[in-house]
């Protein structure tokens, strides 16, 4: 793998996406997702919201590390919670 | 009654999935893995996020990335109209409308770097139709010193080489109208401006996102074009995303750097398509609903 210049944190982060959307296939399997209405402006599937939280994440991650001088464990937290709101009312 | 339901068709996604990795998803790890790194010859040492930041506050590059915006948007709001327009006045049926689409067609097939040599020629002063022409008419136009000069070239190439293809688009969504709908008007008077509105607008929805999807997708990205004919001159007046990325990635092998932007450049256009696709699915999806409400 030397030719890919693997890092553990990136490692880290491709393994827990991995590991998302395998969770995410399992429960699919047990209980299939249905389209619904929060308070997001359109109606989502789960994936939908995984998709959407994910992204807003990646933006959040940016504009911490970019804008602030706060700590990305901070960015983390955040959207680690944000992401649960998403996943639960979104 | 219970529907059965069988998911093995799945499988016959496998061989794509293998395809896409290889072609997109592992490339796209590999420049994460970059992005956090400090890449010298054949030692690479962990920087964390430095070359995010230092990315996302280099005035260079965003000013790059607002002159990107606004070509884009630029370019879509010239080329959608102008394709519908073309769509509608191309001949329906007989050698005619062969022999228009034959013509119509002809700016895609020219190569990128032809498109930007050709206009290149065609904007000089000295030996340019358009170049000289201008001149004679007693404008000074130089797309090498003036900016806006160089900008509303850029823009006319782009609209010649691309609103063929929304033109095209268009115009196979405008074939696939059932005579019916166009009867049903007629009987009604409807006035050409309805029988647009309502017919035909509607029923071109589906080849406009794609046809707006690929133009920002592909303007977004674009490279040889304004590579060639100006050089993202004067200045960097011209210089768009793809090309400041090619400097720092081959001109001065900042990979790590490069990377970095390379995600931020990725996220912009997943976003930016994920919006596009999302509000035009969903219009559709408001407008079915009201009238199986409405019936």
């Amino acid at each position: 793998m030397q030719w890919m210049v693997w890092t553990l944190p990136t490692a880290i982060f491709f393994s827990s996406i991995a590991s998302i959307l395998a969770g995410m296939t399992v429960w699919q399997v047990i209980s299939p997702t249905v389209e619904r209405k929060g308070f997001l402006p359109i109606a989502t599937t789960r994936g939908d919201r995984l998709f959407i939280g994910l992204l807003s994440s990646a933006y959040i991650h940016l504009g911490v590390v970019g804008f602030t001088d706060l700590s990305l464990w901070l960015a983390l937290g955040f959207c680690v919670l944000w992401m649960a709101i998403l996943m639960r009312w979104g | 009654m219970n529907k059965v339901e069988n998911n093995k068709a799945w499988f016959l996604v496998l061989p794509m999935l293998l395809l896409v990795a290889f072609s997109a998803i592992i490339p796209l790890m590999t420049v994460v893995n970059y992005s956090v790194q400090d890449i010298l010859g054949r030692s690479a040492f962990f920087v964390g996020s430095e070359w995010f930041v230092q990315t996302l506050n280099d005035s260079r590059l965003q000013s790059a990335l607002m002159r990107q915006f606004a070509f884009s948007f630029t370019i879509l709001a010239i080329q959608v109209p102008l394709g519908i327009a073309i769509a509608l006045l191309m001949p329906k049926k007989g050698w005619q409308a062969s022999a228009v689409l034959i013509l119509i067609t002809l700016p895609l097939l020219v190569p990128w770097n032809v498109v930007g040599s050709m206009w290149q020629i065609f904007t000089r002063g000295d030996i340019g139709l358009m170049g000289y022409g201008i001149r004679q008419l007693g404008y000074p136009y130089n797309i090498t010193r003036n900016a806006s000069d160089a900008w509303i070239t850029i823009i006319i190439m782009d609209v010649w080489h691309w609103t063929p293809l929304i033109a095209l688009l268009c115009y196979s969504g405008l074939r696939a109208i059932p005579e019916a709908y166009y009867q049903a008007a007629q009987i009604d008077r409807a006035s050409k401006w309805a029988v647009f509105r309502y017919i035909q607008l509607p029923k071109l929805t589906n080849v406009l996102v794609i046809g707006v999807l690929l133009r920002f997708m592909h303007s977004f990205m674009i490279y040889a074009e304004p590579f060639v004919l100006t050089g993202g001159g004067p200045g960097s007046s011209t210089t768009f995303l793809s090309q400041t990325l090619a400097t720092m990635a081959i001109g001065q092998q900042d990979l790590g750097p490069s990377a970095a932007f390379s995600i931020i450049y990725f996220l912009i256009i997943l976003a930016v398509s994920y919006v596009f696709y999302v509000t035009i699915m969903n219009m559709q999806k408001d407008k079915a609903d009201n009238i199986s409400g409405g019936a």
